[in-house]
């Protein structure tokens, strides 16, 4: 297991960016049935889906633009941004080239893409958090952003109902903070097929047989340029790994389980979540869930939860936390990180 | 690891059909009441009580509770 403690940095700001369009899954379930099964199961009531004009980096520009504004930082200070999707705006260039462009960041600013998905906001975070922890770069900013929405057929049952759209930014500092924070990785190429889009990269270029809709099952019907989502090893794969790294991380830096605020875990679906949390014998008030409003927003669901459920406490006062994400790759992470009322702006809508 | 005991823990992932309809050589894809949720139930239940991860291709290949029950014996 990949462990790193790195110190001398602190979140600064968090912000998250929705779409307007409020999509209802009781709506869309409709043509499949049974409606509260789904509810119940997954949790999930609506989501936001991005209009055709909206990339993932625009969702994320949003939220750094109101970020910046609220933190006072001058874009001339931001050192790196790095920037994590699954979805950017072209094959190339990298999309955070174009983003240190729109947000009128200075030529210095490093820059930096990383393809993951649920587990990206922690990966990310150990990556700008090493980046920093020098004070040779001194602020930086984490983005996500994913239009998950967009890669998924709306007439597959076991992808579309579950996932949103959204983007969000973390602003890190190089503050001598001792704290600084602590991350458990890992990675599991062997389960690389349990969530894949399966054409349209290198290995198997886009073809016309990309684009025919096949039936994979009940409710199921998708052509290869899709999102394909293996709910049972995921699920499997969730219930078992979840647990596992955050009690690694408890473990290697013998934190006070106790004593951490709040668990926020990627929004999967509420039964594996539940399953996650039940194994891990944590108390209900400690976890955080934004399912029900937003579903699954991949890289984005982490920094979206703390924003949309606790931004009060975020901006009062002391907290500790807990951050955990897994899913494609397959690929998970945990993180313990401390915040001290630090900018949390609204929820923006674009 | 005995085989009455993973029929057990298999049927009690299931609320409304008869106990007497669990045995090993069940098809249990041709329960009335097997779904997606009784499929993740059942892998919740394999990694609780036996600490095995069984994935996906486990459950569509296996065929009879005992195939399922030799699978997760042969992972533990």
């Amino acid at each position: 297991m990949a462990f790193l403690d790195i110190k001398n940095i602190s979140i600064k700001g968090v912000a998250a960016c929705v779409p307007k369009v409020v999509e209802y899954n009781k709506d869309i379930y409709a043509k499949w049935g049974d409606y509260g099964q789904f509810f119940s199961t997954t949790g999930i009531e609506q989501k936001r889906r991005a209009s055709e004009d909206i990339c993932s980096s625009d969702l994320s520009i949003a939220a750094a633009e109101k970020l910046i504004a609220e933190l006072h930082w001058n874009k001339s200070e931001i050192d790196a941004i790095v920037f994590v999707t699954q979805t950017p705006d072209y094959i190339l260039p990298a999309t955070s080239t174009i983003i240190q462009e729109k947000l009128g960041l200075g030529e210095h600013c490093y820059t930096l893409d990383i393809s993951l998905g649920c587990s990206g906001w922690v990966y990310g975070l150990s990556v700008i958090a090493a980046l920093l922890q020098n004070g040779t770069m001194r602020k930086g900013l984490l983005l996500t952003g994913d239009t998950i929405l967009k890669i998924c057929s709306i007439d597959d049952k076991s992808t579309y109902p579950l996932f949103g759209d959204a983007g969000t930014v973390t602003a890190i500092e190089y503050d001598g903070d001792e704290t600084g924070m602590k991350f458990c990785l890992g990675s599991d190429g062997s389960g690389y097929k349990s969530i894949i889009i399966r054409d349209g990269g290198y290995r198997t270029p886009m073809s016309e047989n990309s684009l025919i809709q096949e039936i994979q099952g009940d409710g199921i019907v998708r052509n290869r340029l899709c999102l394909e989502l293996d709910g049972m090893s995921v699920f499997s794969f969730g219930i078992s790994q979840a647990p596992k790294v955050v009690s690694q991380l408890v473990e290697q830096f013998s934190l006070d389980k106790e004593s951490i605020d709040y668990y926020t875990f990627h929004q999967a679906n509420l039964f594996m979540n539940e399953k996650i949390r039940k194994k891990l014998k944590l108390h209900s008030d400690k976890v955080l869930y934004s399912l029900k409003d937003f579903g699954n927003t991949s890289c984005s669901s982490i920094p979206l939860t703390l924003v949309t459920q606790i931004s009060c406490g975020l901006k009062s006062k002391l907290l500790k936390h807990v951050g955990c994400g897994f899913g494609v790759g397959l690929s998970w992470g945990a993180v313990y990180f401390e915040t001290d009322s630090i900018v949390c702006p609204d929820l923006i809508e674009i | 690891m005995e085989v009455k005991d993973f029929i057990e823990n298999f049927a009690s992932q299931f609320d409304e059909t008869a106990a007497d309809l669990f045995e090993a050589k069940t098809i249990f894809k041709e329960l009335d009441e097997w779904s997606s949720l009784t499929a993740l139930s059942i892998i919740a239940m394999v990694d609780e009580e036996y600490d095995v991860r069984i994935k996906g291709d486990d459950i569509r290949s296996s065929l009879t509770i005992e195939d399922l029950y030799n699978l997760v014996k042969k992972n533990k």
